[in-house]
């Protein structure tokens, strides 16, 4: 629902937007043309995607994943002390940070729910203060090589779509370092 | 500088498949069946694509874009971000379709490699879908109260957006 609300404002806006501006014909000509152009996106945008979920594949057939989950570890058991001498959420917590890393989402979301439904069990309804880093964890981005962005660019007529790698990884990793410091400091002060 | 960006994707590539190729995976054959997920990838990603960039050009054409820009502009210029990227900040956490709809409307209207560009597309590459991955991941852990993790996720989102405008000034300075 919440879909529906953002795309019916989104159009309304416009219109009543264009009715103040008088660019209804623009508006008009976009109506029909966005459609259109959205498929072309998807087109120009499918040779570079396809290629990096064909090496990604290489990436998570040759166990790069399980590799990097395991020099994960032990930074892993100090960011969640409470679940540090649990062996099957360290397992699942690692294995869908390190697939995140790699961009193998299909691999990192089933393990991620997995994950979270073992960290849940103790405190069944609350998120614990290890739950709410795990989450957090997963909604700051730390892919790093971000595909689709890099996708879209080369769509956009970009010769050199992965030049922004540099900058995201400056970004990403100075967000999830909020995220993470913010969570430790609001486990300090929020109510159980 | 350059050398380096050049080799960035074909040297990825190249280990990439030279590891699995150590670890005596079929590397032709992964490539082959990553690719033709990728296509799935597309199918997915289309529908909601139509409808939100069909959206997205209908508020670009009525000037509501440019109108939300300049309300914005006066904070975010303080913070070094291009007030063009308004509407990315406020779809990102919600939705990733708009998010993509809307970032590739920014690199359209103003170019892949300009710093509006350069922003967004960073700004995509380093937050996620924040509302839709905790409403899944507390979903499936049946949780109810999620206590303080949607104020700890949006700091982390604002955070990205601010450096993801600083570091685009700092790796490409106009």
């Amino acid at each position: 629902m919440a879909m529906s609300a953002l795309w019916v404002g989104m159009i309304v806006a416009a219109i009543l937007c264009a009715l103040i501006t008088g660019r209804t014909d623009a508006v008009a000509a976009a109506a029909v043309s966005g459609a259109a152009d959205a498929v072309e996106l998807c087109l120009s945008m499918a040779g570079l995607l396809c290629l990096w979920m064909g090496v990604m594949e290489v990436m998570r057939r040759s166990g790069l994943s399980e590799k990097l989950a395991r020099l994960l570890r032990p930074l892993l058991r100090r960011l969640f002390p409470a679940f540090a001498g649990e062996e099957d959420v360290m397992a699942a917590v690692s294995a869908n940070l390190s697939a995140n890393l790699l961009g193998l989402g299909n691999a990192a979301t089933p393990l991620g729910l997995e994950a979270s439904r073992l960290m849940a069990r103790r405190t069944p309804g609350v998120a614990s203060d290890g739950l709410c880093m795990f989450v957090v964890c997963n909604t700051a981005s730390i892919q790093l090589i971000p595909t689709t962005v890099a996708s879209l660019r080369s769509a956009a007529g970009c010769a050199t779509p992965f030049d922004i790698l540099p900058a995201t990884w400056l970004a990403s990793a100075l967000s999830v370092l909020a995220g993470v410091t913010a969570a430790k400091v609001l486990a300090l002060v929020w109510r159980k | 500088m350059s050398l380096f960006f050049d080799l960035t994707m074909p040297g990825m590539i190249a280990l990439i498949a030279l590891w699995g190729m150590v670890r005596r995976v079929d590397v032709y054959d992964a490539v082959v069946q990553g690719a033709s997920g990728g296509l799935g990838v597309l199918a997915r990603i289309a529908p909601p694509l139509i409808a939100l960039l069909t959206a997205v050009a209908m508020l670009r054409a009525s000037g509501f874009l440019e109108l939300c820009a300049r309300w914005a502009a006066p904070l975010l210029l303080r913070l070094g971000i291009p007030p063009e990227t308004v509407p990315l900040l406020l779809v990102r956490p919600i939705s990733g379709s708009a998010a993509l709809g809307v970032g590739a409307d920014l690199m359209a209207t103003y170019g892949p490699d300009s710093q509006i560009g350069r922003t967004a597309a960073v700004m995509m590459g380093s937050t996620e879908t924040t509302f839709y991955t905790i409403a899944v991941y507390f979903g499936a852990a049946g949780v109810k109260k999620t206590r303080y993790a949607i104020p700890a996720a949006l700091c982390a989102d604002c955070v990205g957006f601010f450096t993801a405008a600083l570091a685009v000034r700092l790796f490409f300075p106009a």
